[in-house]
């Protein structure tokens, strides 16, 4: 194959459009008699609905039709694609009935001629609540005397869920030292700049049922919604348009989805949905929630023999599709890039009357890996040992892989001291070790934060995924030469309409303007799963891979028996099939293509046409991995953080575009700076949202956020034919850690050994007005 | 009551409803949906474009308060068919990921380039306080403005 394209810096063919406001997102598409609805949702977190009077908002002007929990009982539950064993699973209604479970929680849809008249009419609809008890805080939700949030199980416990590996109790009496500490992984909004919103329009001629909707999932949304509709899945078609970021929270099918369908076909009238930004905060999933203890056996030399993780999972009223399953990632991680035979988690999954958490970029890895990386540090602290020396002890070596981890995975490739050893030169870390000693004399207050991070990304083998992991896609040279690339994956600001037309484009030797790639309408494009757990460019990449091996295969056989040779005769390169021993005998891509279409002198029994489709089954995931150094300067009298220096060093394995990895880590790294430093979903104790807007919850701004020095070592994947291993969550799970850490070690003349996330300035502040050691 | 304004030099004259915002005006009575809604509370700036050549949110805005007004929204910049050099600079330098921020970052970088034509790292974080973005982390967005005022100049 010839390296045109892949591997360099190409602008994105997404672009212009996007920059000059043509691209269409869910709101921008206008369809005649179009009508908008609108929710009342929940103010309570947990009340018994008396009553609701919509009569006031019936008779408004424009209004078409006011729905209620009663008009919806046709429609099935909103679905969890989850299956733990014993896991309690709680009827999730698209519209509440009898009883409310979270503040944001539907209860009414109005339909209305106008957005502005379905404002009006959704105000003027009346509920009557009696109000309950909230369960707010997760241990609350676990005692035995707490309220229910569903009245039909005994207890607030969802599941429970262990894994064990090794000989974790060994371990700990074999321990010089045993170390504990409660960790914090505070609920965080996804905030995707774009909220979600759906048109449902029913074509009841068609029988035809087209959803748009801003989703990461258009397929495996087609097949809930038909579920909950009870319709045929193929008189479905999802699209999702230019979708505005989704970060996870558009992993998911949510009942707005099925419902809009349900009134369109009742109304038989397309009508529309946009989220305002306040339901995105109160109604729209949330990420992390956990609170847990861990606990570390070590040796004296810095060597971890064995971690122990027991946590409580705040996984909110419903559970959504993947909510149960995301603490499970972080038990698979749990020993990080690590040599540490023995391990335990014990998850506790409870109800608390919140918004469902579900997947949030990372997903149950970025705790793990911040509860391993923070645990180093802690085990540094203890013997007074520098954090890398014990990262050093402890790091799987590059002769190891694919190194079988305690958690029961297989480690595909990795050299994770070179990262390492990147980072530690471009930020020149002895020099700022030196500086740091130098300030705290000065009463300045230093610190610099390692992590050592690896990641599992491409979910992935379908075994271990609740709705297949493979991806798809369908490549086809149309009869003028033009490529057209269907992928089942669901790009919103990835970039694969470009990386996937890089991977082509060389692969076919042809220009990458030839190349079209389509994407998110299950009407064009096969069954596909999706974007998500960095598997898009990895396993959907490899997809497009697939499929052309299968054309370049089929065009051998044409191209012979055009040529007159046999089969064996024929190469390919740069776009030509010609043949070995004499290249000035050969045909264009284009020419074949051409004649595999007009098919007047086909090979015998020689299917007519250049098209393939390929489904690609992964047979591991991958594991991307690298350093990030991070050092802080923490002012004593206002508790600020200023990030003096970022270096992320990451491996990705093969990288096809530089220019979109540097972005993904650009993003990634600064969404961790907001968990570690700013953002905190904050309910009060009655269950409401306190940060329900931007106004209140912190999202980092231009300002906030450091120059990053970005660099890279890449190791390829050996799990598939271009080694790609796959980068959208690096930045959140390597850099939270990296953040923290620096922070605490900014702290430790005041005896801080651990601080929980967000470290606000005042939390900071207070903890430097003790007298320094 | 009847309005009449200017948008990207084209005149709409419309009869709105005293609360309608500008932002609702300009995506559906002028059917130019390249502005964007993201928050309605004047925090995320996704709607953000130039009225007589200054940068303000369009969502907490009433359609009235732009009558006889100038407006420019990111689909009036570009000329000839020619992205405006800002629009360039976005796209060459990866300063847009899933794009929905993007016209109002682009409009919000008009008016700061307008202002300061040759602003520092820190003059353009400043400059962009009003404007949120999920994807990018900023670095590109901030590479990107530098590159627009260096080809402007």
């Amino acid at each position: 194959m010839a390296q045109k394209y892949l591997g360099q810096a190409i602008k994105r063919t997404e672009d212009p459009k996007l920059v000059s406001g043509l691209g269409h997102f869910v709101d921008d598409i206008k369809l005649p008699d179009l009508h908008n609805v609108c929710f009342v949702r929940s103010i309570h977190a947990h009340a018994r609905i008396r009553g609701v009077d919509t009569s006031l908002a019936a008779a408004l002007p424009g209004v078409v039709k006011v729905f209620t929990g009663e008009d919806c009982r046709g429609i099935g539950s909103i679905p969890c694609a989850s299956s733990l064993q014993g896991l309690k699973v709680p009827h999730h209604p698209v519209l509440a009935r009898n009883k409310v479970r979270y503040v944001g929680e539907p209860i009414v849809a109005v339909v209305a001629d106008s957005l502005y008249r379905a404002r009006d009419a959704a105000e003027a609809v009346s509920v009557d609540y009696e109000p309950l008890p909230a369960v707010v805080d997760p241990e609350q939700a676990a005692a035995p005397n707490s309220t229910f949030v569903h009245e039909e199980f005994s207890d607030n416990v969802a599941y429970v869920w262990s894994l064990v590996g090794g000989d974790v109790d060994q371990a700990f009496k074999d321990a010089d030292r045993v170390i504990k500490q409660r960790m914090i992984h505070q609920r965080l909004v996804p905030a995707a700049m774009e909220p979600r919103g759906v048109i449902a329009r029913f074509l009841p001629g068609e029988k035809e049922l087209t959803l748009w909707s801003s989703t990461q999932i258009p397929h495996l949304m087609r097949t809930q919604v038909a579920i909950m509709l009870g319709l045929f899945e193929n008189r479905v078609r999802v699209i999702a348009p230019e979708v505005g970021g989704g970060f996870g929270s558009k992993l998911n099918v949510y009942g707005e989805e099925a419902l809009l369908g349900f009134i369109s076909m009742q109304l038989q009238k397309p009508v529309k949905w946009i989220e305002t930004r306040r339901e995105n905060f109160t109604a729209t999933i949330q990420g992390r929630g956990q609170v847990g203890d861990v606990e570390i056996a070590v040796k004296s030399d810095g060597r971890v023999l064995g971690i122990r993780y027991t946590v409580l999972a705040d996984l909110g009223a419903y559970l959504q599709l993947l909510t149960p399953a995301i603490p499970t990632l972080t038990g698979l991680m749990l020993t990080g890039a690590y040599r540490i035979p023995n391990v335990r988690m014990d998850v506790t999954g409870v109800f608390t009357n919140k918004v469902a958490t579900d997947a949030y970029r990372g997903a149950g890895r970025p705790e793990a890996t911040y509860i391993i990386e923070r645990a180093m540090d802690l085990a540094a602290l203890e013997f007074d040992l520098d954090p890398v020396d014990v990262r050093r002890v402890n790091l799987v070596s590059k002769r190891e892989f694919p190194y079988a981890t305690a958690t029961g995975l297989s480690y595909d490739s990795g050299n994770y001291e070179a990262p390492l050893k990147k980072a530690l030169k471009i930020s020149q870390y002895p020099r700022w070790r030196r500086h740091q000693v130098k300030e705290r004399k000065k009463g300045r207050y230093v610190g610099v934060g390692v992590s050592t991070y690896v990641e599992i990304c491409a979910l992935g083998p379908s075994p271990a995924m609740p709705a297949g992991g493979w991806e798809s896609a369908t490549v086809r040279i149309e009869p003028t030469g033009k490529i057209t690339i269907l992928t089942g994956v669901s790009p919103h600001g990835q970039g694969q309409e470009t990386s996937f037309a890089q991977i082509a484009a060389d692969m076919l030797g042809v220009a990458l303007e030839d190349v079209l790639v389509l994407h998110g309408d299950t009407g064009v494009v096969q069954y596909g799963i999706g974007t998500f757990g960095s598997r898009a460019t990895a396993v959907g990449g490899t997809a497009v891979y697939g499929a052309i091996q299968k054309i370049l295969k089929k065009g051998m056989l044409l191209a012979a028996h055009l040529l007159g040779v046999s089969r064996r005769e024929v190469q390919f390169r740069d776009g030509k099939f010609f043949l070995k021993n004499d290249p000035t005998k050969s045909i264009s891509l284009q020419d074949l293509a051409l004649a595999s279409y007009t098919a007047r002198k086909l090979p015998p029994d020689f299917e007519p046409g250049l098209a393939a489709i390929y489904f690609y089954e992964p047979t591991n995931f991958t594991f991307p991995f690298g350093t990030h150094v991070c050092v802080v300067e923490v002012a004593r009298e206002t508790g600020t953080i200023k990030i003096l220096q970022y270096v992320a060093v990451d491996d990705c394995g093969t990288i096809v575009n530089p220019l979109l990895v540097e972005g993904q880590i650009h993003g990634g790294v600064v969404q961790a700076l907001g968990q570690a430093f700013m953002e905190e979903a904050v309910y009060d104790e009655i269950g409401q949202l306190i940060t329900g807007e931007f106004t209140d919850y912190a999202i980092p701004r231009a300002g906030d956020v450091p120059w990053m020095q970005l660099d890279r070592t890449e190791t390829p994947s050996p799990v598939n034919p271009l080694g790609i291993k796959g980068v959208g969550e690096a930045g959140t799970i390597g850099a939270t850690p990296a953040l923290v850490n620096a922070v605490v070690d900014a702290l430790r003349p005041f005896g801080v050994r651990h601080v929980d996330m967000p470290l606000r300035p005042e939390k900071i502040w207070k903890l430097m007005q003790k007298e320094t050691s | 009551m009847e309005i009449t304004l200017t948008i990207n030099d084209r005149t709409f004259k419309a009869d709105v409803e005293p609360r309608l915002l500008l932002v609702h005006f300009i995506r559906e009575n002028a059917c130019l949906t390249g502005t964007h809604i993201g928050c309605e509370t004047t925090t995320c700036g996704a709607c953000t474009i130039l009225l007589d050549g200054k940068a303000v949110k369009s969502c907490t805005l009433l359609a009235v308060q732009a009558r006889g007004k100038r407006l420019t929204t990111v689909e009036g910049l570009m000329k000839n068919g020619r992205l405006h050099p800002i629009q360039e600079a976005f796209w060459e330098e990866h300063g847009l990921q899933c794009g929905y921020c993007t016209p109002g970052m682009i409009m919000a970088a008009y008016h700061l380039l307008q202002e300061n034509p040759n602003p520092s790292d820190e003059q353009i974080r400043r400059g962009l306080e009003g404007n949120l973005c999920r994807c990018t982390g900023y670095q590109n967005i901030v590479k990107a403005i530098q590159s627009a005022a260096a080809k402007l100049a």
